[in-house]
Parts: C-alpha cells; sequence; structure tokens
C-alpha cells in the first residue's frame, strides 16, 4: 500500500477522518495517504472530506475476515 | 448560559419533522370528541352512530385537502403502519405482474423495509396459489440513486418502473430528512403509462406545502401536521387494486377500527393548518434560507438538500470534524432542540441513509423543522448560538488547524 497509512480502526466518527485531516497535515501535493476504518460512516465521509477540501479520493476497498472495514486511498492536492 | 428545561419558555424546539406539538384546535377537538365519540363507531346505538359521524366527517375533511374522494381515505393506526400497509397490499394486488416495488434511495426506512419484505416473498401467501405461480427473481435492482442534492435520477426512476416484474413504486413527495422536493409528477405519468401504481410519502409534507394530485396511494402523517401520533391516513384511489395482507378484519387498514378522537383531532389539525398553509409556507421559508445563509458563514459546512425544490420549513447541514452527538447535546444545554442523522446519534450507530445516498458528509450533522409557531426570534437566537457550540465541539476534538 502506497503512502502513509493511518489506522482509524475502532474509531467513530468523526474520528477516521480527523485522524486522516492530522496525518495529511503538512504532506506535499500528490501524496497519498490510506485511512483503514471500522466505521461505516468513513467509508462515506473520507470521500465527502476530499471533496469539501479539494483532494481526490482514490479508491475505497471493502476488508472481510481478519477484520471488517474499509480502507479508503486519497490523493492530495 | 441558560439550562433551559424542556416545556419552559426558554426551550427552543427546532426538531418538529414527524412529531410536532398539537395545534390548539386539535386539542379542542380531541377533548370534545372524547366526549361525544368515544363509543365504538361500527355499533348500531345512538353513541356509537354519533362516533361513526366524527370519524365520516373526519375522513370527509381529509379527503377535501388530499383532493380524493371519501371512500379512498382511511385511518391507519400511524404513518409506518400506512406506508408497511400501503406497500404489502398494493404489491399483493399485482402479484401477477411481479414481486418487485421500485424505490428510491432515499425514502422512509419503512418504505424501504417494507419493499424488501415484498421482494423476499414476506406478503405474498396468494390463496390457491399453485407451485407453477412461484416465480424466482432475478437479480433485483437496487434502489433508484439521487444526486447530491437528495433529488431522485427520474430518468432511472422510469426506466426501473417500465422494467418487467414491477408490482409498485413508492417515491416520497419530499424528503423529511432534507427537505429536496421529488420529481412526482414525471415519476407518476410513466408509471401510470405502465400500468404500475404509484405509492406516494407525503407524510413530510401534507400540511406544509400544496399536495400533487398525481399518486395511487398516499400516505400522510397527522403528527407532523400539528395532528396526534397514534393515527395515520392512507388514501388508495378506488381504481388502484389492492389485497388485504395478514388476517382478515372488519377494517383491514386498521384491525380493531381507529381511535375516533384521534382520527378527528387529526383531520381539525389539517383543516387548521390548511387554513393559512400559504403564509406559513412563504413565512418559514424565508426564516430557512436565513438560517441556510447564515450556517453557510460557519467555517468547514456543508448545507444539505436542494436549494430551490425544497420543503419550506426543514434546514439540514453538516460540519466537517464535529461529533454529531456532542453538537446535539452542546444545543440542548444551551435550549435548542435539534435531530441529527450522524451516525453516533443514532441507535444502529450506522449514519442516515439519507446522507449516505447523496454522498454529502454524515458526521456532525444537524437538521431543524421550524413548527408553525417558531418565531423569527427563535431562529436568529439560534443562529446566534449555533457557531460558539461547533466551535466548543471542535474545540474538544482538538482539531484547530485541520
Amino acid at each position: 500500500m502506497p503512502g502513509t497509512l493511518v489506522d482509524a480502526r475502532g474509531l467513530r466518527c468523526p474520528l477516521p477522518v480527523i485522524r486522516l485531516a492530522a496525518a495529511a497535515k503538512g504532506l506535499p501535493v500528490g501524496a497519498e495517504l490510506t485511512v483503514l476504518s471500522t466505521d461505516p460512516a468513513a467509508k462515506l465521509d473520507v470521500p465527502a472530506w476530499c471533496r469539501m477540501r479539494g483532494h481526490e479520493h482514490v479508491s475505497t476497498v471493502e476488508h472481510t475476515g481478519d477484520w471488517d472495514g474499509w480502507s479508503v486511498t486519497v490523493r492530495l492536492a | 448560559m441558560s439550562h433551559a428545561t424542556p416545556g419552559t419558555p426558554d426551550r427552543v424546539h427546532l426538531d418538529n419533522g414527524g412529531r410536532a406539538p398539537w395545534h390548539p384546535l386539535a386539542r379542542q377537538a380531541f377533548e370534545q370528541a372524547l366526549g361525544d365519540g368515544w363509543a365504538d363507531p361500527r355499533r348500531l346505538h345512538a353513541e356509537g352512530r354519533r362516533a361513526a359521524r366524527l370519524l365520516d366527517g373526519a375522513r370527509e375533511a381529509v379527503a377535501a385537502v388530499l383532493g380524493a374522494r371519501t371512500q379512498e381515505v382511511h385511518f391507519t393506526p400511524g404513518h409506518t403502519a400506512s406506508l408497511h400497509m400501503a406497500v404489502a397490499s398494493a404489491a399483493a394486488g399485482r402479484r401477477r405482474a411481479g414481486t418487485t416495488v421500485v424505490t428510491s434511495a432515499v425514502e422512509r426506512a419503512a418504505v424501504l423495509q417494507a419493499a424488501a419484505h415484498t421482494a423476499a416473498g414476506g406478503s405474498v401467501h396468494p390463496a390457491g396459489a399453485r407451485p407453477t405461480d412461484v416465480i424466482v427473481p432475478a437479480a433485483r435492482p437496487g434502489p433508484v440513486p439521487v444526486d447530491r442534492l437528495g433529488r431522485v435520477d427520474a430518468d432511472a426512476m422510469i426506466a426501473a418502473v417500465q422494467a418487467p416484474g414491477v408490482a409498485l413504486a413508492a417515491l416520497q413527495h419530499a424528503n423529511g430528512e432534507v427537505g429536496t422536493v421529488q420529481p412526482v409528477d414525471t415519476v407518476h405519468d410513466a408509471a401510470r403509462a405502465a400500468g404500475v401504481p404509484l405509492l406516494v410519502d407525503a407524510g413530510a409534507s401534507v400540511g406544509h406545502v400544496a399536495v400533487p394530485g398525481t399518486w395511487d396511494l398516499l400516505a400522510a402523517d397527522p403528527a407532523d401536521w400539528g395532528g396526534p401520533a397514534g393515527v395515520g391516513v392512507l388514501a388508495v384511489r378506488q381504481r388502484v387494486r389492492t389485497t388485504p395482507v395478514g388476517p382478515e378484519d372488519e377494517d383491514p387498514w386498521a384491525p380493531g377500527g381507529v381511535s375516533v378522537p384521534l382520527a378527528f383531532a387529526a383531520a381539525v389539525a389539517l383543516q387548521a393548518v390548511e387554513a393559512d398553509r400559504v403564509e406559513q409556507e412563504a413565512r418559514r421559508r424565508e426564516l430557512v434560507d436565513r438560517v441556510r445563509a447564515q450556517v453557510a458563514r460557519i467555517p468547514d459546512v456543508e448545507v444539505v438538500g436542494d436549494p430551490e425544490g425544497r420543503l419550506p420549513h426543514v434546514a439540514t447541514f453538516s460540519f466537517l470534524y464535529v461529533d454529531g452527538e456532542a453538537l446535539v447535546t452542546e444545543l440542548d444545554r444551551h435550549g435548542f432542540a435539534v435531530g441529527s442523522g450522524s451516525a453516533c446519534t443514532s441507535s444502529t450507530l450506522e449514519p442516515s441513509h439519507v446522507l449516505a445516498a447523496m454522498g454529502v458528509l454524515t458526521h456532525g450533522n444537524v437538521r431543524i423543522a421550524l413548527d408553525r409557531t417558531t418565531t423569527a426570534d427563535e431562529v436568529d437566537r439560534f443562529c446566534a448560538v449555533l457557531p460558539g457550540a461547533v466551535a466548543r465541539v471542535r474545540e474538544m476534538l482538538g482539531v484547530g488547524g485541520l
């Protein structure tokens, strides 16, 4: 997985988005971050954060197995 | 800072969608009907006949507002029951056509659940059915998507209605969570042409805006317009074929009969709010415009719903980096009651399916629905308190500079 990993598993909204924004602070344009979350709100709110902040939502992948949730990747603009 | 308790003059109740305070005339009507309409309207004695007259009058009054015939209007045990029964019995009436119920993605949960139940065969138990009648459904399409403003994709809905195997279509008149009005006329035209009945959930709009005539079944919610909870309204056009589901009863829409005082109070409240609806619509639309403009000045907010085609009294917005539960609590502490579609405010911890379908921010969500008694002063006080409340919740989460 390229870029910075933000492990927000077990955290509830709005904390995954806040952790993502904190990790993104100071990173250059084009940097990619992937946030792991078990909160169903995060898969909706990370793309919304991208839209509000002008970043790019790259992908959302659902995870099942050792943990259930989503990994959402964004690219900073 | 005030720590106002519920029911005190300092409280400002801005969560009036689906449960508004009773209109004063509804209270009066209820009192009167407790005296005159307590008896069982199905009995043949004088007391029963008196109750039956009140119930008939109530149906007639509601029918006049909805543009329906009196015999097309039924009182039910409540709005959720109306929607469940409308979906189940209209779909059962068309079981030969199929079991698919086409819905928008932002229908009330009661509609979505009833549609899923019907598709699973839950309500279809035709007497004398032969094994050959059972058709294994193909992969069913999901609910029809909406755009960022919450408006259903009319072309996609029409295409879905025209597909084979459709028993019923359901489209709300307006969404009670975000206020967006749906293209009911267009969808009804297509549904009629396809021979598919359309159920219109007008639970958030009746009593607030003019009711469209383009429906085959229409559900309306007295608790939303200043009438009592515990009674619902379901209108079914005579041309629509329905098959009652569930055990047989004299009144399939309200097994055992409805409470006459509740039905009477609901009808009187509807007449009362219709009397000055146009003024109330304009007054509240202006207040909501004011709220939307003031809220948009708070940093990192998404004001949600169609800015134009919307209910006059509903406003919804989501704040980035805000915990919805904390914000509702903070506003409550300051005397303001508001609603929220954020996951942390729901018992299931799932965000509102309406916000999710729209693709808008689901956390930090606040929704307000102005009552007809809500004053401009109360709205201004809310607008004055909100930025500080948002800032305090953000401070608690330590999100400065993000």
